[in-house]
C-alpha cells in the first residue's frame, strides 16, 4: 500500500515537465554557469566551483522538498485527491510517507547527478567521508523544515496561492536566501537574519562541510528549530479539503 | 439484533452561524437502497461526508456500520465505498491508472479489468483524467468507490452528467450489488432514480428530514391523486361530490372532460363510476393518474428556486 502510493506519486511528479525543469535544469543550469560566475557575481574567495556545488545541492533540496511538494499537495487538496484517499484505506500518515518516499528518491536521484556533474567540472570537496556524512544530515533536516513550511502553505491556502507562494519563496530564496551565495558576500545587517532562515542554515551549513570540512552545528540547530515549528503549526492547520 | 447499516439521531453541522443540518435523523437498513432527496443546499453533501467520518457532528450521533465514522475511522475505510460529488483524482493521472491504483489500497479488490469493462472505461482508459467528460468522471469515480468490494456505498449524486445508458447501467449495477447484501446511499436530484431505484427516500430540506417513506408511501398517503374521467357535458358536478367522501373534489374544467381528486381508491373509482351508470352515461374512458415523485418533492420543499 505505501509502496503503491509512494510509487504513483512519483510517476505522477515525473510525468510533469515543470516539475522536472524545477529540479534538475535549473539546479544543473546554475552548477555550469556558477563556474564563470566571478565574472557575474563576485562570490568571494576561493574557486568558484567549490563555492557554487554545496549551494546548488541545497537549492535542489528547495526546489523538490518545498517548491514542488507545496504546489503537488496544494493541488491535490483542490481536486478532492487528498479528502477521496482519505476515504480509503490508506492512513494519513501512509499519504504523508508516500510524499516524503517520493521526495527522497527525487532527492537522492538529484543530489548524485548534481554531485557528479559538479565533480566533473572540477568540484573539490574537503577530503574524506565525514564532510558527506554531515552533508547527509544536512539534506534529511533541510527537507524535513522546508517540507513542514511546504505543507503548512499547501494545507492553508488555495491552490492558486500555494503556487504563486511556492514559486515565488523559491526565487527569493535563491537570490537572496544565502542559498547560492556565500553568507558573508551580504551585508551584515542581513547575515544576521539569513543565517537563521532554512535556506541560510542549509546553504551556509553545506558550504561549511564541504570547503572547512568543519561540523555544520550552528545550520543544524536552525533546522532543527524550523522543523519543529513548522512540523506543529502544520500538524494543528493542514486542512484536508 | 443487527445494527441499522447507518444510523443517524439529531444530527446537527453548522459552517459558522448557519446550520446546515438541522437535526436531521435517518435510518438505512442493511442491504438496501435509500436515496436522500433534496433541493441544492438542503444539507445532503454535508450529511453523507458527515457518515464517511470527514466531518466531526455538531451535535447528535451518528453510526455507520454501528461505528463512529471518525473514532472508528480506519476500521471503516475498508468496509466504506465512497464516491464524492467531484474530483478525487489527480489531473494528470490516467482513468486505467487511478482505478488501480485505488484498487492497490484494498485488501481484496475486485477484479479491475471487469468493472472497467461492466462501466464502459476501456474507452477512455488510457486518457488523463484532466480531459474525461463529466459522465467519464462520475463512471470511473463510482468505479472507484466500489472497487474494494466495500458493504455499503455511499454516492453523492451518482448519475449527474451521466447520458441515459450510462445511467440505466449505473443502476443495473446498484440493484445487481443489492442482490449481493450491498447497502447504498445515494443522494440525487433525479426523482426517477430515487422512485425507481430505492427502497427508501429521505427527502430533506433545510437540514431536516421532512418527509420518509418507500416511493410508494410518499407518493400515495395523504397524496391528492386525481381521477380523469371522458364523458358528455353539462352533468351536475355537486350531485356527484357529494355522494364521494369528504376531502373529494369533482369539476369539469373542460367540457365533457370531469376530474375527481382526492384518496384515489378502488373503493371510490367503483363509486365514480357507479354515478355515472346511475345516471345513464356511458363513460368513454377512466384513467388514475398517480402523482410522481416529483409533485410529492415540489409540494413538500415549495418551487422557490434555490
Amino acid at each position: 500500500m505505501l509502496r503503491a502510493q509512494t510509487l504513483m506519486e512519483l510517476r505522477l511528479l515525473a510525468r510533469n515537465g515543470e516539475q522536472l525543469l524545477l529540479t534538475i535544469i535549473i539546479p544543473l543550469i546554475l552548477l555550469i554557469a556558477g563556474t564563470q560566475s566571478s565574472r557575474i557575481v563576485d562570490l568571494g574567495p576561493g574557486r568558484p566551483i567549490d563555492i557554487i556545488a554545496p549551494g546548488v545541492l541545497a537549492l535542489a533540496v528547495l526546489s523538490t522538498s518545498f517548491t514542488s511538494l507545496a504546489i503537488a499537495t496544494g493541488f491535490e487538496r483542490r481536486y478532492g485527491v487528498l479528502k477521496r484517499l482519505g476515504a480509503s484505506p490508506l492512513p494519513r500518515w501512509g499519504l504523508m510517507v508516500g510524499k516524503v518516499g517520493a521526495v527522497v528518491i527525487v532527492e537522492i536521484v538529484q543530489l548524485a547527478l548534481l554531485s557528479t556533474v559538479a565533480l566533473l567540472l572540477g568540484w573539490e570537496p574537503a577530503g574524506g567521508v565525514t564532510p558527506w556524512l554531515w552533508a547527509v544530515v544536512l539534506v534529511v533536516l533541510g527537507t524535513a523544515a522546508f517540507g513542514a513550511l511546504a505543507l503548512l502553505i499547501a494545507g492553508t491556502l488555495r491552490a492558486e496561492a500555494t503556487l504563486a507562494v511556492a514559486n515565488l519563496v523559491y526565487v527569493v530564496l535563491l537570490v537572496g536566501g544565502a542559498l547560492l551565495v556565500p553568507l558573508d558576500r551580504y551585508p551584515d545587517i542581513a547575515q544576521s537574519v539569513l543565517v537563521l532562515l532554512p535556506s541560510g542554515a542549509l546553504g551556509e551549513g553545506l558550504r561549511e562541510t564541504f570547503t572547512a570540512g568543519t561540523p555544520p552545528f550552528l545550520a543544524i540547530a536552525v533546522l532543527a528549530g524550523w522543523t519543529a515549528v513548522a512540523g506543529l503549526a502544520t500538524a494543528r492547520s493542514f486542512s484536508w479539503e | 439484533m443487527p445494527h441499522p447499516a447507518v444510523d443517524i439521531s439529531d444530527l446537527v453541522m453548522r459552517y459558522g452561524d448557519v446550520a446546515a443540518v438541522d437535526g436531521l435523523s435517518l435510518r438505512v437498513e442493511t442491504g438496501t437502497i435509500t436515496a436522500i432527496l433534496g433541493p441544492n443546499g438542503a444539507g445532503k453533501t454535508t450529511t453523507i461526508e458527515t457518515c464517511e467520518g470527514f466531518r466531526r457532528p455538531h451535535q447528535g450521533t451518528v453510526r455507520v456500520l454501528g461505528l463512529d465514522p471518525v473514532a472508528d475511522a480506519t476500521e471503516l475505510r475498508p468496509r466504506v465505498g465512497v464516491m464524492l460529488q467531484s474530483g478525487g483524482a489527480w489531473l494528470g493521472v490516467r482513468a486505467e491508472e487511478m482505478l488501480r491504483h485505488m484498487a492497490s489500497l484494498h485488501a481484496r479488490p475486485l477484479d479491475t479489468d471487469a468493472l472497467i469493462e461492466r462501466l464502459g472505461i476501456g474507452s477512455f482508459a488510457r486518457t488523463a483524467y484532466r480531459r474525461l467528460s463529466g459522465g467519464e468522471k462520475q463512471r470511473l469515480s463510482l468505479a472507484m468507490a466500489m472497487v474494494g468490494r466495500p458493504e455499503l456505498l455511499f454516492l453523492d449524486e451518482p448519475s449527474a452528467g451521466l447520458d441515459p445508458q450510462s445511467r440505466r447501467a449505473t443502476w443495473d449495477l446498484l440493484v445487481e450489488l443489492r442482490e449481493q447484501g450491498v447497502t447504498t446511499v445515494l443522494t440525487t436530484h433525479f426523482m426517477d432514480e430515487a422512485e425507481e431505484l430505492s427502497d427508501a427516500v429521505y427527502i430533506v430540506d433545510s437540514g431536516r428530514v421532512i418527509a420518509a417513506g418507500t416511493p410508494r408511501e410518499l407518493t400515495g398517503a395523504d397524496a391528492r391523486n386525481t381521477l380523469h374521467i371522458v364523458a358528455p357535458a353539462g352533468l351536475d358536478t355537486h350531485a356527484l361530490a357529494a355522494c364521494l367522501p369528504p376531502a373529494t373534489t369533482a369539476d369539469e374544467p373542460v367540457p365533457g372532460q370531469y376530474v375527481v381528486t382526492g384518496d384515489i381508491s378502488p373503493g371510490l373509482v367503483t363509486q365514480v363510476t357507479t354515478w355515472f351508470g346511475e345516471h345513464d352515461v356511458l363513460v368513454e374512458s377512466v384513467l388514475v393518474e398517480r402523482r410522481s415523485l416529483e409533485d410529492r418533492f415540489l409540494d413538500l420543499t415549495g418551487k422557490a428556486l434555490r
